[in-house]
């Protein structure tokens, strides 16, 4: 049977998972995305309160399609955004907000490796594309903040409910998937080349 | 040509045709991802192909966008010479509604101050490429991509001396530059010549063809089999977490170019390839060709 963790995650739970593992979630999953690491970094900046905490959260790199049912918000599609644009601000959020799980697709650069390591953090891998898919794992939405950056950018609080397969992408110890995946690549790009008459 | 056609109708089609291409893909696509299904045997891979397949079913039962990036909306429209109903309004309020009513997800935003109208439509958004034809029906294609894939894409001007073996090194390269990033397996749209819009241009427009039919220009054709069969020795899988289809099809369109210039330009796809096209004839009847029945 593959794990089932709740959110908030403690530090110890996450250092447990093993790289390739499979996992679902219960517990609040909140998005955000290029905007909400702009936004949250210049609050921390200028000494604001931030409408949330992440510590120990599951930061999802999703901008998911709502759909406003009476006065409750729906879940129609979630599935992760490019995890690779938010490189340059990922090591100092993981840093300062201290998240447990970053869920996304892609994976993400050597920097932010070094600080999930370094602060206890994953990196779950979901499948991209796979939007119906993922919005089943939510069950219902408790709220949006910062809805004034557009659907997609906001942070929208979801109660996840077996939110998953995610796979543990990225561990709390230095080891990504990825990285092992570009090294055989590296080795296949030859054969390739090879192939196509190039050098 | 004395159509009963009405802006109204348009408006219609178009939120059909959106609705059609954000919920079911083309038989090309999904026959491409269930034999990729079938054929991978590592788990990791196996497991991101499931979930590939599985989403494409629910979102057929709950007529539910597949993906949450339902892109920004790039038309192809082609209208008979003597047209005389305004479509380009038709598309564009179809556009507005369809965001609403299907929904779509709001991703059309100001490049600069990135404010979100909330409904797709801006400066030039969505965007109408126009052909005319000596036919009595108006076609309309529409493409929505997402983001992840689109900001992978990449154009050079090559030197002619660069040649054929130019124009592979770059699509490999940009292939292998993109890596996990664009929701791979991918479909890859080659634009070789013409100018550098061009060349972009018709990688774009690459994407349109289905995947399983071939260049008919055989030379052509050679080069889109090696370079498909080239690129799935990479390794990247689906997801970039490794398996043997890193891609499900490569289509070229080219153009002659300047006896100077070798202009390329690769446009990556996601594996939800959505396009939708449909016809639309004078008595108001509509034929949906790439979503039938």
């Amino acid at each position: 049977m593959p794990k089932r963790l709740k959110t908030p995650l403690a530090e110890k739970d996450v250092r447990d998972l093993k790289l390739g593992e499979t996992i679902f979630l219960d517990g609040v999953v909140m998005t955000g995305r290029d905007e909400v690491h702009i936004h949250a970094l210049d609050y921390l900046e200028k000494g604001k309160k931030m409408p949330v905490d992440f510590k120990g959260a599951a930061l999802f790199h999703c901008g998911p399609i709502m759909r406003k049912a009476g006065d409750k918000w729906e879940v129609v599609a979630a599935g992760p955004t490019t995890s690779s644009r938010m490189n340059s601000l990922e090591p100092q959020f993981i840093e300062k907000f201290r998240p447990g799980a970053i869920i996304g697709k892609g994976g993400m650069s050597q920097p932010t490796i070094d600080a999930m390591k370094k602060y206890g953090c994953v990196y779950l891998a979901i499948t991209g594309g796979a939007a119906v898919l993922a919005a089943k794992g939510f069950k219902s939405v408790s709220g949006v903040e910062w809805y004034e950056l557009g659907m997609p950018e906001a942070i929208w609080i979801m109660n996840a409910d077996n939110f998953g397969p995610l796979t543990v992408a990225i561990d709390a110890h230095g080891n990504s998937l990825f990285t092992a995946v570009n090294a055989k690549v590296k080795e296949n790009e030859a054969k390739a080349r090879e192939k196509l008459g190039l050098k | 040509m004395d159509s009963m056609l009405s802006e109204a109708d348009i408006q219609n089609v178009t939120v059909e045709l959106l609705r059609k291409a954000v919920v079911k893909l083309p038989r090309d696509v999904e026959d491409a991802l269930r034999k990729a299904y079938a054929s991978e045997t590592d788990e990791v891979p196996k497991m991101q192909l499931k979930a590939i397949v599985d989403n494409i079913d629910l979102a057929i039962k709950g007529n539910t966008p597949m993906c949450q990036d339902t892109g920004v909306t790039i038309f192809y429209v082609t209208l008979p010479r003597e047209c005389k109903v305004n479509v380009e309004k038709g598309i564009v309020e179809g556009v507005r509604r369809a965001t609403k009513e299907v929904p779509l997800r709001p991703n059309a935003v100001h490049p600069l101050t990135r404010k979100n109208p909330g409904d797709n439509v801006g400066e030039r958004m969505p965007f109408i490429n126009w052909k005319l034809h000596d036919q009595d029906y108006i076609e309309i294609t529409v493409m929505t991509k997402g983001a992840g894939s689109e900001n992978m894409s990449a154009m050079a001007m090559l030197t002619p001396s660069a040649g054929v073996k130019g124009i592979k090194e770059f699509a490999l390269n940009t292939v292998l530059k993109a890596g996990s990033n664009p929701c791979p397996p991918t479909i890859i749209g080659l634009g070789i010549g013409g100018s550098s819009d061009i060349a972009m241009k018709l990688a774009k427009e690459a994407l349109l063809r289905p995947i399983d039919v071939r260049h008919k220009d055989p030379e052509i054709a050679k080069l889109e089999t090696e370079l498909y069969e080239a690129i799935n020795m990479l390794g990247i899988g689906p997801m970039g977490l490794g398996g043997k289809t890193t891609m499900l099809g490569l289509n070229i369109e080219y153009a002659y170019c300047h006896t100077a210039s070798l202009p390329v330009a690769v446009n990556v796809q996601c594996w939800a390839g959505r396009r939708a096209t449909v016809r639309i004839f004078p008595d108001g009847k509509t034929k949906f060709m790439t979503h039938e029945g």
